[in-house]
């Protein structure tokens, strides 16, 4: 093999070139990894959950604290967003109540600045869609949007299991889940799969797409769906499912922000595995495999 | 670039991308084609909602053990006009109920001919828009018993509520509450005219001396002092023309959800 002839670059010039997912210079090809019909569910589903995060935390302002239960005991939430004011009735601090305890949180949670007065808002301005206060059009997003995602996701479990898409590529095999302390080790330590090994995804993704797709997605629909009065007599076992109507929407909360959570590992690990190759390979389908250390 | 400078880079223009985001999303809210599209969408809901639960099906009904302590009002507390004092004062003896419009028969009801018809009684869960719920006991005369004795006539669609509440600081007579349902929510079993809450006579934070209750919508769909029932086939012409006074302002018209 000429290939492993050739002078190769420094070591630390290499893992800069893979973790910005450059074309390397030495042995490499590339190869079709996202079909059309991933990429555009991908970009789709990323648009609805930026749209649905930011209209729910303005919906969720209209009424900043979670309850458990079928009605809400508004003397004890299990969270919430409060804003303390002086004397002459300025917001001066904000609060978040978990259980019994108090924290203070000015100028992100409780109370925030709008302009430059502070005022009580369960979440900050920059977070909420639309920036002000406005239930009424923040409902009308998060329901449009919704419908949606409801949509995309139809055609994405359709396409992903007629094209075995799921079986082929989401679903981990015994041998992979037995190498999954391993792999979290591996990760924990930013050490990533490269070569051959980058062209499937590991357990610990595999995995972490799973739950998204199968379990936070339906899910987060679920509770959602249990919020409507109107479903809930359709289908009263929604919210008999979920413990009732205001546990069912704490949960559909906890999802919320645990596809927040999906969001910033996702893009963490996107951008410390080969920020570019990842990103084209989104974009275009196309994917590199350096192969300089399959040798 | 040095790492501090880097990292200003990224902040702002993560900042700049959400600012841009944001006020994209505004000016959109701002535009009339934008929302239009947002308003197919609720009728949208509206129609596959009721595909899936048809005229009938009843919302949950709860046992005693759960109906709490308070139940927190929703919307006017008290609306706070001299004529609704006297009522007040008077204990409602005056109060009417008047159902005219598209019907055969209008009817003038005082609370007590009300209170003689059959009743239903129904521990619910009143969904309030803002997201907090609460349970009650409510009791009164199914809308469905009213309407069938003024007979509605073929074209009636629609079922307005106008209410005893004014909606301004300085009690504008013609700003008072009203909301409209179509007529097979209106019919629907669970959609009653309540006189009690929890075995007592309505407050008057609840909507005394009678409020609609219709368990399968929001609260703001279940208005509070009402005076007058008007069937109509279309409520383009009252008011602001979309069925409500927090349509008015914005709010969807289908409040199912």
């Amino acid at each position: 093999m000429t290939d492993t002839l050739a002078p190769q670059p420094p070591r630390g010039f290499r893992r800069l070139r893979a973790a910005l997912g450059l074309r390397p210079a030495g042995p490499h090809y590339a190869f079709y990894r996202h079909k059309l019909p991933v990429r555009l569910s991908h970009w789709l589903n990323a648009l609805c959950l930026a749209v649905l995060l930011m209209s729910g935390l303005n919906i969720f302002n209209a009424h900043p604290a979670l309850y458990w239960g079928n009605s809400s005991d508004f003397e004890r939430p299990l969270v919430m967003l409060g804003a303390m004011a002086n004397a002459d009735g300025e917001v001066v601090r904000g609060i978040t109540q978990l259980g019994q305890t108090q924290i203070d949180t000015t100028g992100l949670l409780g109370a925030s600045k709008q302009g430059d007065q502070l005022v009580s808002r369960g979440f900050p301005a920059w977070a909420t869609l639309p920036a002000f206060n406005w239930l009424a059009m923040a409902r009308n997003w998060h329901f449009a949007f919704a419908w949606i995602l409801v949509i995309n996701a139809l055609g994405f479990y359709l396409y992903g299991l007629f094209s075995r898409h799921f079986q082929r590529d989401l679903l981990p095999t015994p041998a992979e889940i037995s190498h999954l302390p391993q792999e979290i080790v591996d990760h924990a330590r930013l050490k990533f799969p490269h070569g051959e090994k980058a062209r499937h995804y590991n357990a610990l993704q595999k995995l972490a797409y799973c739950f998204v797709i199968f379990i936070l997605g339906p899910l987060v629909v679920l509770t959602g769906l249990t919020m409507s009065p109107t479903m809930d007599a359709a289908y009263p076992i929604l919210p008999w499912m979920f413990g009732g109507r205001q546990s069912a929407r704490t949960i559909h909360f906890i999802c919320a922000f645990s596809f927040f959570g999906f969001f910033i590992v996702h893009i963490a690990m996107v951008i410390l595995s080969g920020t570019w190759n990842n990103i084209r390979s989104m974009i275009t389908g196309c994917y590199v495999i350096d192969r300089s250390g399959d040798d | 670039m040095t790492e501090q400078t880097r990292r200003n880079f990224v902040t702002r223009a993560l900042a700049g991308a959400s600012t841009l985001f944001l006020s994209g999303c505004y000016d959109l809210s701002q535009q009339a084609w934008f929302t239009g599209i947002l308003a197919k969408v609720e009728g949208l809901t509206h129609v596959a909602q009721h595909m899936l639960a048809g005229p009938q099906a009843l919302a949950p009904e709860y046992t005693k053990a759960d109906i709490d302590p308070v139940f927190r009002a929703n919307g006017t507390r008290d609306p706070g006009t001299p004529e609704y004092a006297a009522h007040v004062a008077g204990g409602f003896s005056d109060w009417r109920v008047t159902v005219s419009g598209l019907v055969e028969h209008p009817l003038s009801l005082s609370i007590a001919d009300i209170r003689k018809l059959p009743a239903r009684t129904q521990i619910t869960r009143h969904d309030c828009v803002e997201g907090w719920s609460a349970i009650g006991e409510w009791k009164g005369p199914p809308l469905a018993v009213i309407l069938a004795a003024a007979t509605p006539k073929a074209n009636a669609r629609y079922v307005v509520f106008y209410c005893a509440d004014p909606m301004t600081e300085e009690g504008d007579p013609d700003h008072k509450y009203y909301e409209s349902l179509e007529i097979s929510e209106a019919l629907h079993p669970q959609t009653i005219l309540a006189y009690q809450l929890n075995g007592a006579p309505l407050g008057v934070e609840h909507g005394a001396p009678v409020r609609v209750r219709a368990e399968r919508q929001l609260g703001y769909k279940q208005p509070k002092y009402v005076e007058r029932i008007e069937l109509v086939e279309s409520y383009a012409d009252i008011n602001g023309g979309k069925g409500g006074y927090w349509e008015d302002l914005g709010y969807n018209w289908y409040g199912g959800i």
